[in-house]
């Protein structure tokens, strides 16, 4: 036996998972709820403005890339908990995925 | 005596037999649903980068009935993995102060007080 | 006639039988009965041929776990007051061979338990004649509570994970392996982390918490397993950005 590359993989895990409790939960009360009633709108220029600020970028990439990644590992396990297997079907299903968010996501912070 | 152990096999379904696993079954399953957002934040930034008339249609995509129900569904399972998270971080985290063990109470309060911050801030910026 | 309950036992015979099968008992019913004292009545009056293991009575050995009604316990530790009214329902622990009724094979765990180096590996060895190694309760305190295992294997009956890959290092092994890499006197942690930390070590862990919740002495391996993901991880980063300086 030999130590394991894992934390390469739990480390976003983990942090994506503190991440994503912290803040999607109000980002879908947002989009969700408080914009379909119209109490709030997310007017182009409030968050366009917010897209060009370097920090503003790297804000909202953490808040797509990471929780992105803890889904993608949490569902790799589920698979195997239910039986789907562990293989590299299933590896690349769930980080691949998560990697096509991140790059589209990271990729539109470019272009905006 | 002839030895011959018996081996029992487990079931494909083990996750039903037992409350625990299956309220461990549904906090895992919170990550389809928060995935499943992320991608909706995702087409959100593209659709922004493509401008305000991409960025309108987005908004009205999301708030249509349908996308009201897709993301009803998520906030529920966000705010169950939000509450699991939480209530699991003073094992994983446990905090020694001056040689004593700090509650577990605390380190649990601590992350509701930070989740009640970063709502507040992201709603304050959101409505400006 | 006097209160009774019954037993539902799993019975496997190696010679004779080719699957487990249950037997029902009908013992008398006692406020004060463990599930064990109801075991021990069915093989001195009803039938000798029943077999499971216990020694101490008083959930110290380690040695009666079965799961009784579907959860892992120590038949010592099971009141039969709690099932009063119900058949009660006792099979071998889970995710273990059954070698005969309700004695489980262990051979494996044996294995993953020295397999993590539970004993102290002190940072520099001493001779005899320089002493003891000094300890502070404080220190003792960090951890005192991964010393309470007494190995009945009730976490690893529990754990989903042991159940998908029997080779999953599992609860105990790990937490005792926490304990001495918390143990001030220790400095064995990167000779552990080579079983500890590596893929059928921690990683194999979701933290179902379901061996937390089982175990009678109040161990907590699932908060051992996590705190190991975080110091192996954080061992992991610094030999990333400083290759060479460690090991
Ligand atoms: S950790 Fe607890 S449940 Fe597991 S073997 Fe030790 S005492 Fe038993
Ligand atoms: S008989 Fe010793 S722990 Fe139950």
């Amino acid at each position: 036996m030999a130590r394991s590359n894992k934390p390469m993989l739990w480390l976003p895990f983990a942090g994506g998972g503190l991440v994503a409790a912290l803040i999607i939960p109000v980002l879908i009360l947002i989009t969700g709820v408080l914009v379909p009633l119209g109490v709030l709108h997310l007017r182009y220029e409030t968050i366009a403005a917010f897209a060009h600020n370097p920090l503003g970028k790297l804000i909202v990439l953490g808040a797509v890339a990471l929780p992105a990644w803890h889904a993608a590992h949490r569902l790799r396990m589920t698979a195997h908990d239910l039986g789907l297997g562990s293989g590299i079907a299933i590896k690349a299903a769930c980080y691949g995925t998560a990697w096509l968010l991140i790059l589209a996501a990271a990729g539109a912070l470019i272009a905006v | 005596m002839s030895r011959r152990p018996y081996i029992r096999k487990v079931e494909r379904n083990w996750w039903i037999r037992q409350p625990r696993y299956i309220s461990y079954m549904i906090r895992e399953l919170t990550s389809l649903f928060v995935g499943l957002y992320c991608a909706l934040l995702a087409v959100g930034l593209v659709r922004l980068a493509q401008g305000p008339a991409a960025w309108d249609g987005f908004v009205a995509a999301f708030s249509s009935p349908l996308g009201v129900t897709f993301q009803l569904a998520c906030l529920a399972f966000a705010i169950y993995h939000s509450v699991t998270w939480f209530a699991l971080t003073p094992k994983a985290m446990p905090l020694r102060m001056k040689g004593e063990p700090v509650p577990g109470i605390v380190i649990v309060g601590a992350h509701y007080a930070a989740w009640a911050v970063v709502s507040i801030v992201v709603l304050i910026g959101a409505g400006m | 006639m006097s209160e009774t309950i019954t037993l539902e036992v799993l019975r496997y015979h190696p010679e004779t039988d080719s699957e487990p099968h249950f037997q029902r008992y009908v013992v008398p019913y006692r406020d004060d009965w463990v599930v064990l004292d109801a075991l021990n009545h069915i093989k001195d009056n009803l039938d000798a041929t029943l077999s499971y293991r216990w020694s101490c009575h008083m959930a110290v050995c380690g040695s009666c776990g079965m799961t009784i009604n579907g959860e892992p316990k120590l038949s010592c530790h099971s009141f039969l007051r709690d099932y009063r009214g119900k058949v009660v329902r006792v099979e071998p622990l889970d995710h273990f061979p059954i070698e005969r009724d309700l004695v489980i094979v262990m051979d494996s765990f044996m294995e993953k338990l020295g397999s993590v180096k539970p004993w102290l590996i002190p940072k520099v060895e001493k001779p005899l004649s320089a002493g003891e190694y000094l300890q502070s309760p404080g220190q003792m305190q960090v951890f005192h509570q991964y010393t309470q295992c007494i190995n009945c294997l009730l976490c690893y009956a529990a754990c989903p994970q042991i159940g998908l890959n029997e080779d999953f290092v599992g609860p105990a092994a790990l937490a005792l392996a926490h304990r001495y890499n918390l143990d001030s006197r220790d400095g064995g942690r990167d000779a552990r982390a080579e079983v500890v930390a590596s893929n059928e070590g921690i990683w194999e862990c979701t933290f179902v918490g379901a061996c937390s919740e089982v175990c009678p002495k109040h161990v907590d391996p699932a908060a051992a397993i996590q705190q190991t993901k975080i110091s192996a991880s954080v061992g992991w980063l610094k030999d990333l950005l400083t290759p060479g300086a460690h090991r």
